[in-house]
């Protein structure tokens, strides 16, 4: 075997005093060869990222490297000045982020950012870098390179502004790409697209990927070797096929249990029960820009002509990418949106034009499950508060309210004690069963949960999956799902709607979705999901 | 662009219009006649006179006419006649009105360059004695009430020290000429300019070093470093420029202040500039002259806003096509 072009030995990396731990990376040991894809897999706060910023020598202020080496073509590292250390980076290890629209500057022009790369060391001129810069936004394909160089960030989509940065990576053409969880914050299809430029790059030049994630989908789609991360240690490293086919460790084997399985069976359909809640003809347009006299507005038709039912006790799955409307449709149902037209029946009676009184008495059947427990929960008030405040808005007494949230608090499997404490005190997957025992305080009928697990790792997720099925069951609810995660769609859905640019494209049982979609944009989509095909050659 | 800044430019004329009717019928709510006023100062203040003064002036006509002839008249740049100057209104303001741009942009240019420089200065050195010391002072500065620094500044600097003159444009009966004039006004221009422009320096070193501070925590920050680059330019080029945003909207709402704002400034200094001039018109009660400073200056606040908007789509491309 070939020397590797990365080795890290015995790295531990101090956090600040006060954090919940003492070293966010505490004596990880792995090598990076030329011409592969190592992915460094774990949760959040595993310390996953925090190795890679200490291999560019861009860790946060407080953090700092306190022991072992890091060994790059015969020098350690940790020992360079930072006059040194800049001369490395760019040109010999360069790096790609999470999020590409704050990772690149929103004031400068795409082609002088690229350009910046060569500046940064010194090479070439003026003239050449731009034609440099234009050249490689080509090789990383994006559309009309010309044109796109002259643009600022925030012109281009998502996937073109990753291409971007991974341009920007490649310019001197290092030998080691580190990149941070670069598909994460992107849809489904575009995740793919990148994932194949990654893997295409990488081969054409025999660099060496350091791949972070925490999505094994993703593991699955890229990975040559995989090492699996639990606070700040390295529990299992071994090629891609030994860690996903067969785990040693525990924690691995847990990761890979939580996540959510595609093969969608044919459950008990929910067909001849009675409909709760039926949707016809809804349409929701948002204006933006425009004033009375002068300027012509943008209008975007977010929900457009959409039909929808959900039976008793059921679960309805909303997919979509970003920008499908598939929100909308949600915030339409509870009211937060007065809907341009179309009916929303609750048990018959139509809610779509109802105020006042009788619109605060129909919320009360249906309620919602956001997205950001950090977001979602006044930080202000104790949990108790946050629970009890619906029913008491609605006439019950203090005394009951506070009473029958802390039996909502045990239904949701947190401490009774929680009643008098604040948000912030709890984490992320406890704040989200807060924001259930708060959707369920008033009795609903339906539930809508708008990427209710979208910001819970995945074993939290697998968690809070159980607890939603298990309290639809017992209520007796009427779930609907938004999400652009194809897999818990999978996992929780009786039924799928499929959304596309504010329209209901596909509707169906959620294994006749998966199994066999019949629009084009369903394929498309159900085909990007990242580890689909090695799960369904392991299923035979 | 032109699309936008005549847009602009038509919302502006109405606004002024709802201005200058506002403030004509404001002036004709407070109680008084003012050609009772005007009867009782020439000492002649019978029934038949003040008719008479009623018909010269066009007081007789319906409130509504009236408006429309000041609005006609406004429009031709004439702003009526002060009585009490015995001036049009107009003659007087631009009479005044240099002097006041003259403080007013000093004030403007050192609390703008030195605020931020500071400001800079401070975000660069967080948390060490410099930084606790500009911060301070920036503090001390935003705390303390303009017309107690500018009497300090002048005890301090021309009655003490006797350094700068500590009232005036220009030193009266030196009859200087050329270069020599320019020192001159200059030397009076320092402790006005410097003390009005106390307050925004604090404000804008302040919200320098906190923008630089917040802008070099995000990720593009952590792209640039990743190239190489060195920490000189990632300062200037990437923080100072995303950093700036913040200032530019402050500025503009200083800017819009240029004009009218310096009333307490250049009373206690002896500035002859349009400040002193509406103090003058308010003591006086010479309402055509209050109506038409007030008209000069909120002309003056709706200019910059459109100025700092223009230049906002120069600074901020997200701004400028979206």
């Amino acid at each position: 075997m070939t020397d590797p072009v990365l080795s890290i030995r015995n790295l531990k990396v101090a956090l600040p005093e006060g954090a919940d731990r003492d070293f966010a990376v505490n004596d990880v040991s792995f090598d990076l060869y030329p011409g592969e894809i190592l992915c460094i897999v774990g949760e959040s706060g595993s310390g996953k990222s925090m190795s890679a910023n200490a291999a560019m020598g861009l860790l946060p202020d407080l953090v700092r490297p306190v022991g072992g080496e890091i060994i790059f073509e015969g020098t350690d590292v940790l020992k360079l000045s930072e006059a040194q250390m800049m001369k490395l980076r760019g040109k010999k290890v360069a790096m790609i982020f999470q999020e590409p629209m704050s990772a690149l500057n929103p004031l400068m022009r795409v082609e002088d950012q690229i350009a910046e790369v060569f500046e940064a060391h010194n090479l070439l001129t003026p003239r050449d870098r731009a034609k440099r810069a234009i050249e490689l936004m080509t090789e990383v394909g994006i559309p009309d390179p010309e044109k796109a160089a002259r643009a600022y960030p925030f012109q281009l989509s998502g996937g073109q502004r990753q291409r971007v940065m991974i341009a920007m990576a490649l310019a001197l053409e290092p030998s080691i790409l580190i990149a941070d969880e670069p598909t994460t914050a992107l849809d489904v299809t575009t995740q793919a697209q990148i994932l194949e430029l990654i893997r295409n790059l990488q081969e054409e030049r025999g660099m060496a990927v350091m791949f972070i994630t925490h999505d094994f989908g993703v593991v699955a789609e890229i990975a040559d070797r995989v090492a699996v991360m639990q606070y700040g240690k390295i529990v299992e490293a071994g090629t891609a096929d030994d860690v996903l086919d067969n785990p040693q460790h525990e924690y691995t084997r847990k990761l890979i249990a939580a996540i959510p399985k595609l093969a969608a069976e044919a459950g008990a359909a929910a067909a001849g029960k009675t409909p709760i809640l039926e949707v016809e003809g809804l349409n929701k347009t948002y204006v933006t820009g425009g004033s009375l006299l002068f300027s012509k507005p943008r209008i975007v038709h977010a929900v457009n002509n959409v039909n929808l039912t959900l039976a008793e006790g059921e679960t309805l799955g909303i997919v979509g990418e970003s920008g499908s409307g598939k929100s909308s449709v949600g915030r339409c149902l509870v009211r937060l949106m007065q809907p341009d037209s179309g009916t929303v029946r609750l048990a018959g009676h139509d809610m779509a034009q109802l105020s006042g009184a009788a619109l605060r008495e129909a919320r009360k059947s249906i309620q919602m499950i956001f997205q950001d427990p950090y977001a979602s929960l006044n930080p202000r008030s104790k949990v108790g508060r946050i629970i009890a405040e619906g029913p008491m808005a609605h006439g019950v007494s203090k005394t009951e309210a506070y009473g029958r949230a802390v039996k909502l608090l045990e239904m949701v499997d947190l401490d009774a004690l929680a009643i008098d404490r604040y948000p912030h005190e709890f984490s992320g997957g406890q704040r989200q069963r807060i924001g259930i025992a708060r959707a369920l305080a008033l009795e609903p009928r339906v539930i809508i949960a708008d990427e209710a697990v979208s910001a819970l790792d995945v074993s939290i997720q697998a968690q809070v999956l159980d607890l939603l099925a298990d309290l639809k069951e017992r209520l007796n609810l009427a779930l609907i799902f938004i999400t652009h995660d194809l897999r818990v769609a999978a996992q929780i859905c009786d039924r799928i709607a499929v959304m596309q640019n504010g329209k209901v494209v596909e509707t169906g049982p959620a294994h006749a979705i998966f199994n066999n979609p019949q629009s084009g944009y369903a394929r498309t989509l159900i085909e990007a999901i990242p580890g689909r095909e090695k799960e369904l050659a392991a299923a035979g | 662009m032109l699309r936008f800044i005549l847009m602009r430019l038509g919302k502006a004329a109405i606004i002024l219009v709802a201005i200058l009717t506002l403030n004509f019928f404001l002036i004709h709510a407070a109680p008084g006649d003012p050609a009772a006023v005007m009867a009782g100062e020439a000492g002649a203040a019978d029934a038949k006179f003040i008719a008479q003064l009623r018909e010269q002036f066009g007081l007789d006509k319906p409130l509504l006419t009236q408006l429309a002839i000041y609005l006609k008249g406004v429009l031709q740049l004439d702003l009526g006649y002060s009585y009490r100057q015995q001036m049009p209104v107009a003659d007087l303001i631009f009479s005044r009105l240099p002097a006041t741009l003259l403080l007013t942009m000093t004030a403007f240019v050192i609390s703008l360059l030195l605020g931020t420089v500071a400001g800079v200065l401070a975000s660069a050195r967080v948390g060490k004695w410099s930084d606790t010391a500009i911060s301070t002072l920036a503090l001390l500065f935003y705390a303390t009430p303009l017309y107690w620094a500018a009497l300090m500044a002048v005890l301090l600097f021309s009655v003490y020290f006797n350094w700068l003159p500590g009232f005036g444009y220009e030193t009266v009966g030196a009859n200087y000429t050329g270069l020599r004039r320019v020192l001159d006004i200059g030397q009076h221009l320092i402790l006005p300019a410097t003390t009005l422009g106390l307050f925004f320096m604090a404000v804008y070193m302040r919200m320098t070093r906190a923008s630089m501070l917040e802008v070099s925590q995000l990720d593009f920050v952590k792209t640039a470093r990743a190239k190489g680059l060195k920490p000189s330019i990632i300062q200037r080029r990437h923080i100072f420029r995303n950093a700036m945003l913040p200032v530019v909207t402050l500025a503009g709402l200083q800017a819009g202040q240029l004009v009218g704002g310096a009333v307490l400034t250049e009373t206690v200094f002896a500035w002859p500039g349009i400040g002193r001039l509406m103090f003058e018109a308010l003591a006086q009660r010479d309402y055509n002259l209050l109506l038409g400073v007030f008209f000069v200056s909120s002309a003056m606040v709706l200019l910059f806003n459109l100025i700092t908007d223009i230049l906002y789509r120069f600074v901020d491309p997200r701004i400028r096509v979206a």
